[in-house]
């Protein structure tokens, strides 16, 4: 019992695998977020056909790829690339137990994150100036619902993310607990790979 | 705390801090990847006529090595369990074969 006691205590403080023993030895809380991302390979997988399948279909009007500004979607794209660099840097930094550089990193991945988002809120409201809205065309529609979906993704990370930052200064987010800025890395990095699936099929492929 | 438990502790503390210079390199070449990407349909348009297959085969597959970059390194895909990769290459999979699926059949009854 002692010693039992001494090794959570040991865990608790070091970061050792602190989650109790489950039939396939991985934490129930990390295979959650695995199956819900496969899942969410799906639901990506049914936006991105959806596009692909109506991208030509804008009789009588400009389509969407008409519309791309590479140049300005590209520096998006690297912005977001890069908050997964440092997404995964907060969650080493809590592995070694390093509280104030956890929050650096998490701080700098929303920012990150926040200058996406607004990048491609500009661009929406480029496109629908431009006369491309939501309902202008069944290219423009999948086109916005496939954008829409990952960046409302994008949205609700960087909120996850501020939640951690507050969770760990409020010292509720002890090392022993790092799985938990781990699992929303995962949804960070997943968010950032559909992107990169995204703006090659959509953005470069004409 | 046991010797041996100590030992593991340390080289997973040394584990972590040698990852992150393997992160930045990663970061690095992906930011490589993605200047690729961009320049290409430039480099295709100024040297061939015929750009369909230039143009698109080398983008999926610097696509398809920036997706297996960021979920072996980034998402730890590499470094965790195998049943992990399989749950999620298992939904990208099936998401894929629904592409497949939904082609085929609006290929089908493309003018019913």
């Amino acid at each position: 019992m002692a010693d039992v006691a001494v090794t959570t205590h040991d865990a608790a403080d070091h970061g050792a695998a602190a989650h109790p023993a489950t039939s396939t030895g991985l934490s129930n809380n990390k295979l959650a977020m695995w199956l819900f991302l496969g899942s969410e390979c799906l639901l990506f997988g049914g936006l991105i056909s959806t596009y692909m399948l109506y991208r030509g279909r804008h009789t009588g009007a400009a389509g969407p790829d008409q519309y791309w500004d590479i140049p300005f979607t590209s520096a998006s794209s690297f912005v977001l690339l890069m908050s997964s660099l440092t997404m995964v840097l907060a969650v080493s930094a809590i592995q070694r137990g390093d509280h104030p550089r956890l929050r650096l990193w998490l701080i700098v991945t929303a920012v990150l994150g926040s200058v996406f988002i607004s990048g491609q809120v500009y661009e929406f409201q480029v496109f629908v100036k431009e006369g491309m809205g939501f309902t202008t065309n069944a290219a423009s529609s999948a086109f916005f619902g496939l954008t829409g979906f990952h960046g409302v993704h994008v949205t609700l990370g960087i909120v996850m993310l501020l939640s951690t930052v507050v969770l760990s200064a409020l010292g509720r987010l002890p090392r022993a607990r790092a799985e938990a800025v781990e699992i929303v890395g995962l949804y960070w990095h997943f968010v950032d790979v559909v992107w990169v699936l995204i703006f090659t099929i959509v953005y470069l492929i004409p | 705390m046991s010797d041996a438990t100590a030992t593991v502790e340390a080289e997973a503390h040394d584990e972590h801090e040698s990852h992150d210079g393997l992160y930045i390199k990663i970061a690095l070449i992906l930011g490589v990847l993605t200047a690729m990407e961009v320049a290409w349909p430039y480099i295709v348009e100024a040297i061939w006529d015929d750009t369909a297959f230039w143009l698109m085969s080398p983008l999926i597959i610097l696509m398809v090595i920036k997706f297996i970059l960021i979920a072996a390194f980034f998402m730890h895909l590499k470094f965790d369990s195998v049943i992990l990769t399989q749950v999620f290459y298992s939904g990208l999979i099936v998401a894929v074969a629904v592409y497949i699926a939904a082609l085929v059949t609006f290929d089908t009854f493309r003018g019913w």
